[in-house]
């Protein structure tokens, strides 16, 4: 496998670690299945494309991004706070209206980044390639996202979002808002995918309305292989974990595109993926067997 | 081991390894990519393949072909660009818009060639129609919409408003409403639009344009054709005569497509790639379009949806579907 093939699985780990990031938050913090990522992914690929080839600043457009990837999660959380409709169908609807919003921020399903400057290409020194710095710049961002998150989790704040996610009632019987924890953690959760969907635009060479397509499978293969690797009951090994998740994915979708020395074919990708995250999910049972053996 | 016998094997194994140096010497490698597999898109890689061959590259012989599929997934479409620039092979294919952009964001020195891409030029593939000064040429697989309107015309005369159903969220087939809304203006006539973003959404999208068109016309979008005789049957219930650019929906039930042969298409990337094998810069070389149309004719078809055909195209048409 050349240098190239695996740090484009490390750069698209760390990007996707992010989407992990937030699956954690909705679906094992706030314990709420939300299938909005689909639509926050290519919005914040959108907004940051969009903005960035109007002549705007490619920091503040991916901030902006984050900031839309927020509302598109508030949205979720209000269809369901507010309105009452249920959790899974409310994300549901949300990802299926932020297609035709994604269309309309683009007015046209593809805008290419090839030519634009990028957050990437401000910030690339002369002296090392590109495909080294892009990881490296990426790793600082996911890091930077990780410990914001523990800390916030660890405050007043953060602690009852957790509480409201894991024992709703005990949560309100505390004087907990539940609901308005739902809406935050929301907003927060898709912020970060949102984020993640502005990064992969940027580094892929544009946004194209096809690029949420499973995402939120993706994010929960990660967050789930990451538990698996390093299962910890503390938030932060449970944070480090996801992103962990995230990037031995794309390994072994890398290794799965390498392995046409033992005669697979193309066709074969998804299925390889598939065995070797089977693999890894069992490996930690398999060992726990051997180690009460002996 | 005794000395004699291992000086032998040692002998053969230099030998291969020469052996594999200089075969190593002459073979050339090419790698392919396609988005998601799909027929069209497969045809092309096909046709690549054959056009090669045509040139005297055989895979296997002295051509390395590897071929990926990204599945529909944008991530491994990243991942499969970063390998392909990671190997190094002599040329890059990559066929389609999203594969074409991850290839040509992951790398500004290897060749690449594109192919299937309908607007290289808004894809920001290339600075524009002609040799391109980076590593970057291809095929694009628009078509010149004038003789699409001279064929509709040929169809329904009269034809006032045209009406088209397409997915609003394929880039290719964004293009071709832009065009054909400017185009139809200077003609005199109207373009109304139908948007059917989903596959089942292609029959309602049609029967919303029952009254309000004189013909529909549909160009290669991914939704309209794969579910081509939700049209037809409006089609023919509303006797709205349907004009297409994929062949293949004419033998479907359209009246009439004057369309490129994906294959034939791929034939010409891969001589195109060919060229670049031989030593040619891929930034002297211009970006081309389809050089050969086919027109296919379903009289049948003509007779339900309310119009005769002129005899004369019946015979100019490659093939006439019985």
């Amino acid at each position: 496998m050349s240098l190239f093939s695996l740090f484009g699985a490390l750069e698209v780990g760390l990007i996707f670690s992010l989407v992990a990031l937030g699956v954690l938050i909705s679906f094992r913090i706030l314990r709420f299945p939300d299938l909005t990522v689909d639509g926050s992914f290519p919005l914040g690929g959108a907004v940051a494309a969009t903005l960035i080839s109007g002549g705007m600043d490619p920091f503040a457009a991916t901030l902006a991004a984050t900031a839309a990837g927020a509302l598109a999660g508030l949205a979720t959380g209000l269809l369901n706070v507010k309105l009452r409709i249920m959790d899974l169908l409310a994300s549901i609807l949300m990802m299926i209206a932020l297609y035709s919003v994604n269309l309309r921020i683009m007015g046209r399903p593809n805008v290419p980044l090839i030519t634009e400057p990028t957050i990437f290409t401000v910030l690339q020194p002369a002296a090392v390639g590109d495909y080294i710095m892009r990881p490296v710049v990426l790793a600082g961002i996911v890091l930077a996202a990780k410990l914001l998150l523990d800390w916030f989790l660890s405050t007043q704040a953060g602690l009852a979002m957790r509480s409201a996610g894991s024992n709703p009632r005990m949560a309100r019987a505390q004087g907990v808002n539940t609901g308005r924890m739902v809406l935050g953690g929301m907003a927060l959760s898709n912020a970060l995918v949102g984020l993640a969907g502005a990064l992969f635009a940027q580094t892929q060479g544009g946004a194209d309305i096809s690029m949420g397509v499973g995402t939120i499978v993706i994010g929960l293969a990660a967050v789930i292989v990451g538990e698996s690797i390093l299962p910890s009951r503390k938030l932060v090994w449970a944070t480090l974990a996801v992103v962990i998740g995230a990037v031995v994915y794309r390994f072994f979708v890398a290794v799965a595109l390498n392995s046409e020395f033992i005669g697979l074919q193309a066709q074969d990708l998804n299925l390889v993926t598939a065995v070797l995250v089977t693999i890894a999910l069992v490996l930690p049972m398999i060992r726990r067997r051997f180690a009460r053996k002996s | 081991m005794s000395l004699p016998k291992s000086l032998v094997v040692f002998s053969g194994i230099c030998a291969l390894a020469c052996a594999a140096a200089v075969s190593a010497a002459q073979t050339k490698s090419v790698a392919v990519t396609a988005i998601v597999e799909h027929p069209a898109l497969d045809a092309v890689r096909d046709g690549v393949q054959e056009g090669l061959r045509a040139a005297g590259f055989e895979p296997g012989k002295n051509l390395k072909w590897q071929y990926q599929s990204a599945q529909g997934n944008v991530g491994t479409a990243a991942q499969i660009a970063r390998k392909f620039v990671g190997d190094r092979p002599d040329a890059i294919v990559a066929i389609a818009t999203p594969s074409a952009q991850a290839v040509v964001a992951a790398t500004k020195d290897v060749p690449v060639v594109y192919s299937a891409v309908t607007d290289p030029v808004a894809a920001q593939l290339v600075p524009g129609w002609g040799p391109s000064g980076t590593n970057v040429t291809g095929v694009s697989d628009l078509l010149a919409l004038d003789r699409q309107l001279e064929l509709i015309r040929r169809i329904v005369p009269n034809a006032r408003r045209v009406g088209m159903v397409y997915n609003p969220g394929e880039a290719n087939s964004v293009v071709v409403v832009r065009q054909l809304q400017e185009l139809l203006g200077k003609a005199g006539m109207t373009l109304v639009e139908a948007a059917a973003p989903r596959t089942v959404d292609v029959g309602s999208a049609a029967r919303s344009l029952i009254g309000k068109v004189d013909v529909i016309y549909t160009n290669t979008d991914n939704n309209v054709v794969s579910a081509y005789e939700a049209l037809v049957k409006v089609g023919n219930d509303a006797k709205i005569p349907l004009v297409a650019a994929d062949t293949d929906s004419v033998t479907r039930g359209a009246i009439a497509a004057l369309g490129i042969n994906y294959r034939d298409l791929g034939v010409q990337t891969g001589k195109l790639v060919a060229r670049i094998l031989k030593g040619e810069k891929p930034g002297t070389i211009a970006s081309e379009t389809s050089s050969k149309l086919e027109l296919f004719v379903n009289p049948e078809a003509a007779r339900k949806q309310g119009v005769t055909l002129p005899p004369d195209l019946v015979k100019s048409a490659a093939r006439v579907v019985k």
